[in-house]
């Protein structure tokens, strides 16, 4: 058997320096115990990791290659629970093996920064639950539905082979590193790894996806919520509840928090199913129909308000409630596709695939399908999940692959459900529903015509079609309700209907949906808010200290403000938007989100390279290259490709000329002020890009810069400084899976036979 | 049927507590564990004092969500 490079780093010294309390079992299973169960192979494991190859072979082998009339839903289930299965046994391990190589001998910040509040050693399966909760959100059930307009393959071979080798390559070395350095976040590691000039690039970049991500979510938000005043209702009833749900926790009965999510999730359904009496009456769909233009002042007015009230009022309690819904839906969602198996007819390329034209989403599918599809195959926002709270909470260095890796696999199966939740629906209904109005035109009559015309192969929707749907899902029209979450939500209705309560349901599971993801957006708004307030209170207080003081009002409430005007304005300018928001705004989504993993990525590099891991380092290289091209080649295109509809400033050209030939309506915009707009928002959605773009390049190059400086240290015998807090020995043994091994059960119970007071050292950091 | 009852209650039970966990409801049961583990000449905080620290904390270190 090959040495591990664990066992010749003995000689240098990294290993081993840890010395363990001799009266305590060990904290680590022994090296060549965990070597040798790994490397055996009973004729069971083998037959079963076999089953698994071939489960999976023959899942791909359908969705790939045969693609006939129409595929099940549960090859979906199975090609990507058998890849994700063997990426997780095989590939995270390599990565375990080679690049992370965690010793369990070693404290986590969990016990040894213990305080009970914010490093707490949290169960292993817990903490799994916990991440998952903090990292999944509306992002993996909104971006495959919008990719799904080139067939279902593509999107499926991206959230499947793009996690295994990217997403959660990241989220893992993220967390691990994170939690070497007692938690830090991602800006401060890399201040630390790439310097003054990288670090502070990779800070603004942050903080300006921050303000894209969180706009863009509350763009899906409006446009589902767009004259549904069944909608408007029973989302707008979430604020009420959580308001309640914080002076219960906070007064009536503090720390009670199952049973307060409990009476909080009965009240969300009283508020689903009284949305929909609401709805019916004259009264309620008067005062509860809004234009998109007045929910999106609502949300900013909401956003800046939510922002400041002390977190118990509103932040915390909604955080509970969001927990819930998200473990509960993605449960049922699963369980239902499981159950039902929906037939899809959607071919595996469409006619979209091989054009830069879609009228979902614009461009080519390399790069845009790659950046339209971020969370689910790889999402930079994790990063900045993964380092700071879960880091804190990890028991044993090695649970970070199954936290880390293993969580977003969940995520990319979260992804998964989604796209098939989409594709389970009618061709013709998708495009009517994802199309701009400026396309469709609007009504049912208008969009079947113009769906009809498209050519598509086996789409023959009529306006009635269009028109019962509407009604089955309690909506007022549902034509052009781009976003994805609308039609998540349709297909979600549709898929559910046939699981529990029929046609009759449609309309309950539809707002169900809808609500789910308004709660998780408005989550990740109030959160996101909250975040990059301190980042920015923080940035001015190097120059104005007075800002770094967190409790001072005004300075909280101008950097809230700002925050808030920031996302706003490009909410706004998405609602307002003559050439359909999403269409144009969501692929900026995509390219910050992936920008954000660049440089994430680009900070685990020059760590990787600064511990001497050079042959392996193209296990980062790789997702790194991959989503440095994807983003970089997007971001040129956007900036520079002479086709409008690609390209923003050929855009603002075209608009620009035909607004100077004194034209009064152009392409799709009906009048000057509309032609104005247009010029105005491509014009800042093409600065942003190009900001962006130059941040990240000035990122990536610190890290190659450092990448390439540790190289030439190693050769030259320069001891590297690496920013680790020091290593200190663990007083606890806990497994690193799901399922203990037999060495760990063994050695569990020895730990069990340790007197209580003997297991966890006595104040040692007091 | 006892038996099988038991059981079923078992795993009800189990799940529950798994929830409880993946919400931080278990928070201030550990905070003791630790207060207790650590040794502190001071009482612990109580229950309400516990969570009103808490979210009055996470006021000033937001904790991020993702999309």
């Amino acid at each position: 058997m090959a040495e591990t490079p664990d066992q010749r780093r003995n000689a240098s010294g990294e290993r081993g320096v840890v010395a363990t309390d001799p009266a305590l079992p060990p904290t680590a299973i022994d090296e060549e115990v965990r070597e040798a169960e790994d490397r055996k192979w009973t004729p069971g494991k083998i037959a079963l990791w076999a089953g698994i190859a071939l489960l999976g072979g023959l899942a791909w082998f359908m969705l790939a290659i045969i693609r006939g009339e129409t595929v099940n839903a549960i090859w979906f289930v199975f090609a990507s629970v058998c890849t994700y299965l063997i990426g997780y046994r095989f590939y995270s391990k390599v990565i375990e093996r080679y690049i992370t190589r965690p010793d369990d001998r070693r404290a986590t910040p969990a016990e040894y920064k213990a305080d009970g509040k914010d490093y707490v050693r949290t169960d292993r399966n817990v903490l799994f639950g916990h991440h998952f909760a903090a990292i999944a959100g509306a992002g993996p059930l909104v971006g495959p539905v919008i990719a799904a307009q080139m067939g279902y393959l593509p999107g499926t071979i991206w959230i499947i082979i793009g996690v295994v080798l990217a997403g959660a390559v990241q989220d893992y070395l993220v967390m691990f590193f994170s939690m070497r350095r007692g938690g830090r976040s991602l800006g401060q590691m890399a201040r630390e790894e790439l310097g003054v000039i990288g670090g502070t690039a990779a800070l603004i970049a942050t903080l300006l996806i921050m303000v894209i991500i969180v706009a863009i979510l509350a763009l899906v938000v409006v446009n589902a919520l767009g004259e549904s005043p069944w909608g408007v209702f029973s989302v707008g009833m979430t604020i009420p509840i959580a308001l309640f749900m914080g002076v219960y926790l906070r007064y009536l009965r503090p720390g009670k928090v199952m049973e307060v999510s409990l009476i909080g999730f009965v009240l969300l359904m009283a508020a689903i199913v009284g949305g929909g009496i609401v709805a019916e009456t004259p009264w309620g769909a008067d005062i509860f129909s809004l234009d998109k233009v007045t929910i999106a002042w609502g949300l900013i007015v909401y956003g800046f308000i939510a922002a400041i009230l002390p977190v118990w009022l509103l932040l915390a309690p909604r955080d509970y409630l969001s927990t819930f819904m998200k473990i509960g839906v993605i449960v049922m969602l699963a369980l239902a596709i499981i159950v039902v198996r929906p037939e899809i007819t959607v071919p595996a390329f469409s006619e979209f695939a091989s054009r830069d034209n879609g009228p979902v989403f614009p461009g080519a599918l390399f790069p845009f399908l790659f950046v339209t599809i971020a969370c689910g195959a790889l999402s930079g926002f994790h990063a900045l999940i993964s380092s700071g709270t879960t880091p804190k909470l990890v028991e044993k260095e090695r649970q970070t692959r199954f936290i880390g890796y293993g969580g977003m696999l969940m995520e990319s199966f979260v992804a998964i459900m989604a796209l098939v939740a989409a594709i389970s629906i009618d061709r013709g209904l998708y495009f009517a529903m994802n199309s701009p109005a400026a396309l469709t035109g609007g009504t049912v009559e208008t969009a079947a015509t113009w769906v009809n015309s498209l050519g598509l192969a086996g789409v023959n929707i009529t306006p009635d079609f269009l028109a019962e749907t509407a009604r089955n899902v309690g909506e007022e029209s549902i034509v052009s309700r781009t976003g994805g979450a609308p039609t998540l939500a349709v297909g979600l209705a549709h898929i559910m209907q046939q699981f529990i309560g029929g046609t009759a349901m449609m309309a309950f599971w539809y707002h169900f949906a809808i609500m789910f993801e308004a709660l998780f957006i408005l989550t990740a708004v109030d959160a996101g808010t909250r975040v990059a307030r301190f980042m920015l209170q923080d940035s001015i207080g190097n120059f104005v200290p007075k800002f770094k003081e967190h409790s001072w009002r005004p300075g909280a409430w101008l950097c809230t403000a700002i925050m808030v005007g920031a996302w706003g304005a490009v909410l706004l300018m998405g609602v307002t938007d003559p050439l359909g928001g999403i269409n144009t705004l969501f692929p900026l989504f995509g390219i910050a989100n992936q920008l954000l993993a660049a440089i994430a990525l680009s900070v685990c590099l020059a760590i990787v390279a600064k511990r001497g891991t050079f042959k392996y380092l193209w296990i980062v290289a790789l997702p790194l290259a991959f989503a440095a091209v994807v983003t970089i080649t997007a971001s040129y295109q956007k900036i520079f490709s002479s086709t409008p509809a690609v390209g923003y400033f050929a855009n603002n050209a075209a608009f620009s000329k035909a607004l100077a030939d004194g034209k009064t309506e152009f392409g799709t915009a009906k009048s000057v002020a509309a032609m104005e707009a247009v010029v105005r928002n491509t014009a800042i959605q093409g600065w942003l890009s190009v900001i962006f773009v130059v941040l990240s390049i000035i990122v990536i190059a610190t890290a190659l810069l450092a990448t390439v400086k540790a190289f030439r240290n190693r050769a030259d015998g320069t001891a590297v400084k690496d920013n680790e807090d020091p290593a200190l020995p663990s007083r606890v043994f806990a497994p690193s899976g799901l399922i203990p091994t037999a060495a760990e059960r063994e050695l569990m119970a020895e730990w069990d036979k340790v007197p209580a007071e003997l297991r966890f050292e006595k104040g040692g950091h007091h | 049927m006892a038996a099988r009852l038991a059981v079923l209650t078992r795993g009800v039970r189990g799940v529950a507590r798994y929830f409880g966990g993946v919400l931080g409801a278990d928070a201030y049961a550990k905070y003791l564990e630790h207060h207790r583990a650590a040794g502190h000449g001071v009482a612990p905080l109580t229950e309400k004092e516990f969570w009103r620290d808490r979210t009055d904390r996470q006021d000033t270190n937001p904790q991020g969500r993702c999309c």
